[in-house]
């Protein structure tokens, strides 16, 4: 038998949490819980890499795919596998996990080890939702999740943390109840269809679903979706979650929770439903496009340096929707860069945040300023991950936008217009925040002694900063596991909705180029 | 029909005679053991229900015993099951309560047997002879001990209210079934159910009434809005585990006596009581949450959701298939464990001075007693139907049976509860984990205690991970009962 290695991505948290109950709980131990929480993270980043390792790029199929019977009664099993797309979540969610622990090594001084068992569970959800092939399975490990996220902002975030918290679980769970109707109604179909029960994402794929029943079948789907992305207008929940959650609950939830949301599209609501997203990809396209501006525009205005990122990532995560709804290769295939690219910079930003209100107990831009001249260090890094998050070409957050942009602009030319506004938006609050934290002189004295980068906060950075240039100048490197899956996705849409929306203005030839960036 | 009872049907009612020598014995030693000896009575009925649940293994298949008045099948044995398991482990939430309330512990346990009996007879019941037999056992008893605890007004002013709506309740639904006597000429359900076919009675109005009078006399057991007004107050009033066993046990026999009136007595009649139902289901499930959300006593809270709970279970009867029947019977039995262990925690709570059940005596439980507080918070989000938890297996075999059935918007209904719920659920759960002052009272364990509460964890997340087994008990049980008819007379 081949070793489970996707298996083992879910289940080496878990058992790394089961490890941590055995140490004592008090806080002398907890350096010797917060390193061998930082191990098992390293450990999973490491079999994440090794799966990349052995995937085949050239396929766009579902590969290391396990099965096993859960519930055979009902056509329940527990189904795993990867393609291009999941595959590189996979390795985000690794990378990401061990720099949140290390982001809030010395800011978490209380109940360490109970933090400790909740990132590593929060982890094992995470890669189970990624890998899951059984829609039952996907929702076990979608609402599963909510419950560690839960206790993260409700137990360590800031002052508004329980109103946060419950304002979290109560819009993630209200969303995501009528995707389980849904998944039902889908087994049903399938019971109907061949005469016996099965949540098998792969059957469930070769289904004919009437387009009758689709539309709300989609929507439903799409609700659960669109709430956790989130798409303006359900997006309130999050600048909630974002500001009074720790660093490593900020840096998990812009970082992977929300490409949750976005993959769900890309996995489930698009090609399960490709009659009824081809009916509702416009509409979703102009909230998206609102969603980008809107975003940018309250960030503008906003005086907490977190909330300013949360929106930012509404701004941004706007654009993924945009790619996915764009349904051609380029569109698709920036979102999921954009996926991963916004993981990279916006965690990034998160943990710089983290680092500035470790020093001084306060996220106002007002209480800022002049930092170059204090801790140089930090600020350049500071610089790079604004910079990364504005699109500056050379870095991660260019190659993703431009490729939305251009697959949008091929579909259509006005919403890729106003979306593009986003950008030159984007450069503006980052960067004026920046200046105002950053430059000038230095004008609150508390800001003078503080102290620049310790090796800790290296260790953070570096890995981060070398990854958003890596994706900016190789792209390649990840755009070619990402091509197959994606080619694959768009050809079991448009196989069964040959013809392309109203707003189509390109045959749809152009989809099957080449993507730009080669 | 030869008249006259075998030595066969003793046979297949040794489980129930078991039970019955059990509970006599329990008042023999009450009487002849030293004062004080609550531990001794308590093991002695823990005994009684251990050797009935032994001899419910003694014979297998499906038996009709004197003449169809008790049937022995595999629906009932399920059913038998989960009332001597919810009184074992009601029995020891008891020990520890008994001797802080200061209460005798002979007659107690007695009426828990006593109780307990009256649910087997009623699970088993074919004949509405029996099934009021079963009832009435049930009922009295339970009468009784919702006042055990006689210097406390509460519980005294529990006992009457529900006693006085029981017995009213109890009228209606004895005027519904002397109806479907007089118009069929037999109490045997099995024989019952052919004559509805029929098509002149099968319109004839009184029949419709009878159908009525039934609906709302079972709807009062297992407390369905409207006829839920008498459980909030019972429930708090009542002493905790007293309560527990009442909410789990009370109401698995009422759906059992239900599954058994309707589906194998009034399969002629499903559509008057499939609308009946459905209309109870939707205005059960929501105005029990609704109500749950503003309450701050955790037993009234309960209670509401209690309530709300036999909604969600009624979906299942709605549905009418083998499936909605098999996810009653999961429910049930899932249910048990969830509402048995919060009960649990409850019961720790209490000390001589402080009751111990209002939302703020759980203020900051985390940091006071962590195991505790884990296993409420288990429960609270099994009862919210959050994965992986039994309670989530329990509502996703619900909801999948109304939505294979076609009752799509039942469905939506009950999932957009099952989300309102949490709110409450979770607010508890806020004040376990995200309060911190130590205001809260301190739980104090005991063995018997820590059993109970490890039952209920362990079945609650076993049964949220792996719930095959459960599953294909259910469903095999489910087969029984006389549902494939039923299917047959839907369109």
């Amino acid at each position: 038998m081949q070793f489970p290695i996707l298996t083992s991505l879910v289940v080496l948290p878990i058992a790394g949490a089961a490890c941590l109950f055995l140490v004592r709980d008090d806080e002398s131990h907890a350096p010797l819980v917060r390193n061998i929480a930082l191990v098992v993270s390293a450990l999973v980043f490491a079999d994440a890499l090794l799966l990349w390792s052995r995937f085949n790029a050239a396929s766009g199929d579902f590969q290391f795919i396990e099965r096993h019977a859960w519930i055979p009664t009902f056509g329940i099993s527990y189904v795993v596998g990867v393609d291009g797309i999941s595959l590189l979540l996979l390795v985000l969610t690794g990378f990401l996990t061990p720099l949140a622990l290390l982001g809030s090594w010395e800011s978490i001084q209380r109940k360490t080890r109970a933090f400790c068992i909740v990132v590593l569970l929060l982890e094992s959800a995470m890669m189970g939702v990624f890998i899951s092939l059984d829609l039952f399975l996907f929702y076990v490990f979608w609402d599963a999740m909510l419950i560690p996220m839960y206790f993260l902002i409700g137990i360590w975030g800031y002052e508004r943390r329980v109103y946060a918290a419950v304002k979290f679980i109560l819009y993630t769970l209200g969303g995501s109840v009528l995707m389980l109707l849904a998944i039902l109604s889908l087994a049903s179909l399938h019971n109907a269809a061949t005469g016996s029960y099965s949540f098998d994402l792969q059957k469930i794929y070769a289904l004919q679903i009437p387009p009758s029943q689709q539309g709300w079948l989609f929507l439903a789907f799409a609700l659960a979706f669109a709430i956790k992305v989130p798409i303006f207008p359900f997006h309130t929940w999050l600048p909630d979650a974002h500001v009074e959650a720790p660093t490593a609950g900020s840096v998990i939830l812009a970082g992977v929770l929300l490409k949750m949301g976005t993959y769900g599209f890309v996995r489930f609501a698009f090609p399960l439903f490709p009659d009824a997203a081809a009916q509702f990809a416009p509409y979703l396209a102009v909230l998206a496009v609102i969603g980008i501006v809107y975003g940018a525009l309250v960030a503008m205005v906003q005086p907490d340096m977190k909330k300013l990122v949360a929106y930012s990532s509404v701004s941004h995560l706007g654009f993924v929707v945009l790619g996915i709804c764009a349904m051609d290769t380029q569109g698709v295939q920036g979102a999921v860069y954009q996926m991963l690219s916004h993981g990279v910079s916006t965690g990034g930003l998160f943990l710089v945040v983290g680092m500035l209100v470790d020093r001084r107990h306060t996220r106002l831009i007002s209480e800022y300023g002049g930092l170059k001249k204090v801790m140089p260090h930090l600020v350049a890094a500071f610089l790079i991950l604004t910079l990364a998050s504005i699109g500056l070409p050379g870095l991660n957050g260019f190659v993703g936008e431009f490729l939305i942009l251009l697959g949008v602009f091929r579909w259509s030319p006005p919403l890729a217009t106003v979306a593009a506004t986003g950008v030159i938006l984007s450069a503006t609050y980052m960067l004026w925040m920046f200046q105002r934290v950053n430059y000038g002189p230095v004008t609150n004295e508390k800001n003078t002694g503080l102290r620049d980068l310790s090796p800790r906060e290296w260790a953070i950075l570096v890995p981060i900063i070398a990854v958003a240039v890596l994706m900016g100048v190789m792209p390649n490197l990840f755009l070619r596991p990402i091509e197959p899956s994606v080619n694959r996705m768009l050809n079991q849409i448009h196989a069964v909705a040959p013809v392309r929306v109203q707003v189509s203005h390109q045959p749809p030839a152009a989809s099957h180029q080449p993507p730009s960036s080669n | 029909m030869p008249a006259g009872v075998s030595l066969r049907d003793f046979y297949y009612l040794l489980p129930e005679l078991v039970l019955t020598g059990g509970a006599l014995l329990v008042l023999i030693a009450d009487v002849l053991l030293p004062r004080r000896s609550g531990h001794a009575l308590a093991w002695i009925t823990l005994l009684v229900l251990a050797a009935t649940l032994a001899s419910l293994g003694t014979f297998s298949g499906t038996h009709e015993v004197a003449h169809g008045l008790i049937a022995v099948d595999e629906f009932a044995l399920f059913f038998k099951v989960v009332f001597l398991v919810s009184a074992a482990v009601t029995v020891l939430m008891s020990v520890r309560y008994l001797e802080i309330e200061g209460a005798s512990p002979g007659e107690y346990y007695f009426l828990i047997l006593c109780a307990t009996l009256g649910m087997m007879i009623l699970a088993g019941g074919i004949d509405l002879i029996t099934i009021f037999i079963g009832l009435e056992t049930m009922a009295v008893s339970f009468y009784i001990l919702v006042g055990f605890i006689k210097p406390n007004q509460k519980s005294n002013e529990a006992a009457v209210k529900y006693f006085l709506l029981g017995a009213f309740s109890l009228g209606i639904l004895l005027y519904g079934m002397s109806l479907l006597y007089g118009l069929s000429g037999t109490t045997n359900l099995r024989v019952m159910a052919p004559v509805f076919f029929g098509p002149e009675t099968r319109h004839d109005p009184r029949l419709i009434l009878a159908v009525m009078l039934v609906v709302a006399g079972v709807g009062f057991k297992i407390a369905a809005v409207p006829f839920h007004m008498w459980a909030p107050d019972v429930y708090e009033g009542a002493p905790t585990p007293v309560t527990a066993f009442l909410s789990v046990g009370s109401k698995a026999a009422s759906f059992a006596m239900i599954l058994r009136i309707f589906l194998e007595g009034l399969p002629a009649m499903v559509h008057d009581w499939q609308i009946l139902f459905e209309a109870l289901a939707i205005v059960t499930m929501t105005v029990g949450n609704l109500a749950a959300l503003t309450q701050t006593n955790l037993k009234r809270m309960l209670a509401y959701s209690s309530i709300a709970h036999a909604g969600y279970i009624l979906i299942g009867l709605v549905a009418g298939t083998p499936r909605g029947v098999s996810a009653m019977l999961i429910y049930l039995f899932i249910y048990t464990f969830m509402q048995l262990g919060a009960f649990t925690v409850i019961v720790l709570m209490r000390r001589r001075d402080v009751v111990g059940d209002e939302l703020k005596d759980f203020s900051g439980l985390h940091f006071r007693h962590p195991y505790a507080a884990f296993a409420m918070l288990l429960f609270m989000l099994s009862l919210g139907g959050i994965p992986p938890t039994a309670g989530f297996m329990g509502k996703f075999w619900l909801f999948s049976a109304a939505i294979d059935a076609h009752y799509y918007w039942l469905a939506v209904i009950g999932v957009l509860n099952s989300a309102v719920s949490l709110y409450y659920y979770i607010r508890l759960v806020v004040f376990m984990y995200l309060k911190k002052d130590a205001t809260g009272s301190e739980p104090s364990t005991t063995p018997a205690l820590t059993v109970a509460l490890a039952i209920a964890v362990v079945a609650t997340i076993y049964i949220g991970i792996y719930p095959r087994v459960l599953f294909e008990i259910a469903e095999a049980s489910a087969r029984t009962l006389g549902v494939v008819g039923i299917t047959a007379a839907l369109p």
